[in-house]
Formats: C-alpha cells, sequence, structure tokens
C-alpha cells in the first residue's frame, strides 16, 4: 500500500507537487493520469525516495522507502528516465541489483527469461531498442517478486504486442492481490487496464475514484438520436434548452439530457425515433475535461465527436 | 514475510506473453531470496559494478602500463647518462644517489596515477551520467551506507592492484639501476616505501571518488582532480621562501607522497606518516561532503 499525505515538492519557484494526498489500496491497478508537467513523474520519485520532499511524507507499507531493509521485495519500479549503465550487460545490471539483498542468480536468470531478453543477457544494453531497455526495466522491476509494482508510463517504446502484454502482466499482478500503481498519459489504455485512477493537474489533486466513476462524474452526458424528422426534433430540444449538435450522417448529439427526457420530448411531438442512445464517454474525454484548465502546454483541440464517444 | 509463496504467481502473470518462450513445462519459479541490504551485500554489489564495466580494467591496464613504461624509459635514460650526469654532478643526480627510491617508484607513478583519479572519479560520477544512480538507489536507499560500500570495494582493489604494482616497478627500476646504486628492501624504511604506493593510490583513488560524487559530471571531476594532483600541488612548490613547502607540503597529493620516500630531505615539513595522515584527513573530508550531498541532494 502507497501512503502519499500532505505532499509537496518545490524545485526554485516551481511548485511541482501541490499538497497532494492520496492512497494506493492494494489488490488492484490504479492509474495515474495528469496532462504532461502536472508532477506523476515526480510524486513517483517522491514515493521512491529519490527526491525529497519539501514537506509532507510518502509511506510504503507504513515506512519511507529509504526506510526498508529490502525495498526491492516492497517495490518494483520502472522509471521512464533511463537508468542502465550502457555499457553494462543486462545480467550484470540485474546481478547488481539483485545482489543487494540476497535475491539469487537464478531469479535473475528468470526475470530475463519471463521479458524475453534471455537472448541477449549477455550483450551490453548500449544497443538495446527502447522497447527492450523497457522490457529490461520491467525485469528489473520484478526482480525480487515485489508486492507492489510501480511504473512511470511502462508501454512507452513498445510495440502492440509489448502493450498486450503489460497490460495482462499488470491484470494478473493485481489478480494476486498486489498493489500496482501505473502513470500513463495514454487515457484509452488506462481505461482497459486500470480499476481505480488517481488525476492531477499542476501538482494537485483532481480526483481518487474508481476508472467508471471518474468518467460519469467528468464528463459530458451524451445521447446519441436518430429520427427522420432529426431537425424538428432538434429545434424542439433547442427550444427545451439542451445543446444538440448535428453529425455529418444526420443524427443529432444531444448534451445534458437524459435519453428518457429525449424520448418524451419526442412523443409528446410525435416525432418517431430510429435510436436513441446514451453515449458512453471514454476516459480520454473525461480526462481531458477535468483537465483543460490545468493544462499547462494547451492545445486547441476538436470537440469530441460521436465516434470518439461511441467507444 | 512469504516472497517465496508469491513467486510462482509472477511466473504465472507472465504466461503467455508474446516475447516469452515456447510453451511446455514451465521452468521451476526460483524464490526471489531473503536478506536485507546489509553493508556486505552492498560491498558484494559494488564489485560486481566495478568488474563488470571496461572502464575499470581499461583504467588498471593504462595504470599498469603507463607506470611500467615510463619506469623503463626514464631509468633506462638515466642508467645511460649516469657518467655525464656524474661529470657535471648535477642536484638531482645528487638526490638520486643519496636516495633512489622516491625516482625508483616515482617515475613512472607521476604519470600512472592519473589513471587511478580518472577510474575514481567514474566510479562515482558514471552512475549520474548514465543514469543508473537511480537503479543503485531504489536497491539501496540507505545511501550513506552504499557510498561506504563503494569506498570500500574501490579501495581494497586498487590497494591491491596498487601493491603488485608498486613490487614490479620496484623491481624493475632496481634492475635497470642496478650497476649504479645498490636499494634493498631490506633497507631502512625502503619497505614502508613500497608498500606506501599501494596504500597512495588506494586514497588518491578514493579522493578521486569523492569528487566524482561530488561534481556528479565525469568530465569536470576528472579535470578537477587531475588539476589538482599535477598543477595545483607542484605550483604551490614554486611559491617564494618557505611559503611552497608549507603551503605544497600540506596540499594532498604531496602530503600523501612523503610516504614513498624513506629519507626525509631538510625542507619537508611533515613525516611520511604525518604527510600521509594529511592527505588522509583531505580524503576524508571530501568524502563527508560528497556523502552529505548525496543523502540531502535529489538523485
Amino acid at each position: 500500500m502507497i501512503e502519499v499525505r500532505d505532499l509537496m515538492k518545490r524545485y526554485g519557484e516551481t511548485l511541482a507537487v501541490d499538497h497532494l494526498s492520496f492512497t494506493v489500496q492494494p489488490g488492484r491497478i490504479t492509474g495515474f493520469l495528469g496532462p504532461n508537467g502536472a508532477g506523476k513523474s515526480t510524486t513517483m520519485r517522491l514515493i521512491l525516495g529519490l527526491d525529497r520532499p519539501t514537506s509532507g511524507s510518502a509511506l510504503i507499507d507504513g515506512k519511507p522507502y529509504r526506510d526498508l531493509a529490502d525495498p526491492l521485495r516492497h517495490v518494483g519500479a520502472l522509471l521512464e528516465a533511463r537508468a542502465v549503465h550502457p555499457g553494462r550487460s543486462a545480467y550484470h545490471h540485474l546481478l547488481y541489483l539483485a545482489q543487494t539483498q540476497g535475491v539469487p542468480k537464478t531469479r535473475v536468470t528468470q526475470v530475463l527469461d519471463m521479458v524475453g531478453l534471455a537472448g541477449v543477457a549477455d550483450k551490453r544494453t548500449r544497443g538495446f531498442s527502447l522497447g527492450m531497455g523497457q522490457r529490461l526495466g520491467i525485469a528489473a522491476a520484478l526482480l525480487a517478486d515485489p508486492r507492489l509494482l510501480l511504473l512511470d508510463e511502462p508501454v512507452n517504446g513498445l510495440d502492440p504486442e509489448g502493450v498486450v502484454w503489460i497490460r495482462t502482466l499488470l491484470k494478473s499482478v493485481a489478480a494476486e492481490g498486489r498493489t500496482v500503481f501505473v502513470s500513463s498519459h495514454l487515457m484509452n489504455e488506462m481505461a482497459v487496464t486500470a480499476e481505480h485512477v488517481v488525476v492531477i493537474g499542476r501538482g494537485r489533486l483532481i480526483a481518487d475514484c474508481p476508472t467508471d466513476e471518474f468518467i460519469a462524474r467528468f464528463s459530458r452526458r451524451l445521447v446519441l438520436v436518430r429520427a427522420p424528422r432529426a431537425d424538428e426534433l432538434a429545434d424542439v430540444l433547442r427550444a427545451d434548452g439542451a445543446a444538440v449538435t448535428v453529425q455529418q450522417d444526420g443524427a443529432l448529439l444531444v448534451d445534458d439530457r437524459e435519453a428518457a427526457e429525449i424520448g418524451q420530448a419526442a412523443a409528446a411531438r410525435g416525432i418517431a425515433l430510429h435510436e436513441l442512445g446514451p453515449q458512453r464517454a471514454t476516459l480520454e474525454e473525461a480526462f481531458m475535461e477535468t483537465t483543460r484548465e490545468l493544462v499547462q502546454f494547451h492545445q486547441q483541440a476538436p470537440a469530441p465527436t460521436a465516434t470518439q464517444a461511441s467507444r | 514475510m512469504s516472497t517465496a509463496d508469491l513467486s510462482p504467481d509472477t511466473t504465472a502473470a507472465t504466461d503467455g506473453h508474446p516475447g516469452g518462450r515456447a510453451t511446455g513445462a514451465a521452468p521451476a519459479p526460483a524464490p526471489a531470496g531473503t536478506g536485507h541490504s546489509t553493508f556486505g551485500r552492498l560491498l558484494i554489489s559494488e564489485w560486481t559494478k566495478l568488474r563488470t564495466v571496461r572502464s575499470t580494467v581499461w583504467s588498471l591496464v593504462a595504470l599498469v602500463a603507463v607506470s611500467v613504461g615510463f619506469t623503463v624509459l626514464i631509468l633506462s635514460v638515466t642508467a645511460a647518462t649516469w657518467a655525464s650526469a656524474q661529470r657535471k654532478n648535477s642536484g638531482a643526480h645528487a638526490i638520486l644517489l643519496a636516495d633512489p627510491v622516491p625516482t625508483l617508484l616515482g617515475s613512472g607513478l607521476i604519470f600512472g596515477q592519473l589513471a587511478i583519479c580518472v577510474l575514481g572519479v567514474l566510479a562515482a560520477a558514471n552512475e549520474y551520467s548514465t543514469g543508473m544512480i537511480r537503479s543503485t538507489l531504489l536497491a539501496s536507499p540507505h545511501r550513506l551506507r552504499m557510498l561506504a560500500a563503494k569506498c570500500a570495494a574501490f579501495a581494497v582493489l586498487v590497494f591491491l592492484v596498487g601493491e603488485a604494482l608498486s613490487f614490479c616497478v620496484f623491481a624493475i627500476g632496481g634492475a635497470l639501476l642496478k650497476s649504479h646504486v645498490s636499494v634493498a628492501l631490506t633497507d631502512r624504511d625502503v619497505l614502508r616505501a613500497v608498500i606506501g604506493v599501494g596504500l597512495y593510490l588506494a586514497v588518491l583513488g578514493l579522493l578521486s571518488l569523492a569528487v566524482g560524487q561530488i561534481v556528479r559530471h565525469t568530465a569536470g571531476a576528472i579535470t578537477a582532480t587531475v588539476a589538482l594532483i599535477i598543477v595545483v600541488d607542484p605550483l604551490a612548490g614554486l611559491l617564494p621562501g618557505s611559503w611552497g613547502a608549507h603551503v605544497s607540503g600540506y596540499l594532498p597529493s604531496s602530503a600523501g607522497a612523503q610516504l614513498l620516500d624513506p629519507s626525509p630531505t631538510a625542507g619537508q615539513v611533515l613525516s611520511a606518516w604525518e604527510g600521509f595522515a594529511v592527505f588522509g584527513l583531505w580524503t576524508a573530508l571530501l568524502l563527508a561532503v560528497a556523502g552529505w550531498l548525496l543523502v540531502k541532494r535529489d538523485a
């Protein structure tokens, strides 16, 4: 379990992490979301004791990381930045880590096999591709069979196969009752892997809730309507104060109205409906919605369309 | 803590991943072992780090090659020009006659020691230039213990190589000058001087390691260390009057080098062991700063 309590980190003038508090519960995958520069990596570095918090604390199984006697058995971490000497072989990189807390050599060979690097174990990592480097990072994280995995952007640089592999790995690790805390900027990746999300923006907590709830709470309610007299229905709904967008194919996208209300309104006017479907917003949209004002490097994004919405 | 119970699950977790081996009999899961990151374990880990990069091997090869090479070159020339040097009765020749040991040991080491400076800096600064420090500190978050283990592993390696080198250089130098000077390990304080080479190099290595740990940039730290050893120390000796002897005498490498000189000369401010102690204090001070910064700074 990870407990972050009132965590704060200041780099000179910049407040990277602003009084952040949340708990990562065991037995599930918790996604860590936030736009670039939101402080995700900094928060993870603070949890791992690599950086010192300006104030507040981050505890792993009740202790600061720096006080863990065999940290690799508590936490397996994959950081975004490269953390390997390019002149050392993959095997020796893992060996020196294993030796710090009595992990046997057989386990080194085993994790290399698990991540599919057994064939290049004795090659110096200088020649590794981004994906191979990422697999070596995962091998290091799994090395001491940790109860908690903390991964910063693990699918970066992985091919589609690798992405599926990570997804499967995370799910089974969580199913065993272990804690998984994974950051990503790929919201849809999080939607299929994470059951719970912690969302931050500019170092501040925006949401800490189940993924479904986050989507429901923060996304707009959209209903897709198809009707032969669509224009007439659109006028009726607009007169009632609803925002209606007409799609290219003539379908209506109604904002902030329940499907039942729309059905009633149509029935009252005797308008036939061919389709009336609430749209489940994606995590991506919910995320964009909540972080819109917080995005530091704001980019003008096109409004979500029906195709994006009907995932 | 039942880590052994958990490991089969981890293996199961990765079944069916695309990069895996052909399916079949799953390999028996190796338990991830037990054990805390004690000093002993960190020592083994640091030794692994040292021996598994090429820079260590190459630096030690450079140390030996340069030291032996320059010893042979300089002492051969000395032997060949013996007669004319004797006729001119130069100061350098008089010093050599009075006490040949510093010349025997120092002719090559004065250049060879730079390899140890480089190796010491690399041992610490490489962790930062490659980003490997993050892996290291995740495995051993007790940072001072990690630094102490690194220092111990490195110092022992340099000491042993330094001792072997020192006896070789002494034998080679003695052989080259044997028709002109006679010097034996059994002479007064000669053994101390020969053994002193290993000690001197080990402490010099630690001093470089401390600079590397403080500066965290390989090139900058190497420049700083080499400048201190081959520029600042000798230049201080040129200060006017007794200033030169005193300032230079207390600077790290000059003070440490006193150990390699069996017969103290008149102007010497520190005795052999005093000099070595001053050298050790400089190094301890730099290591203390390095340790303090290591704990204080973000990795």
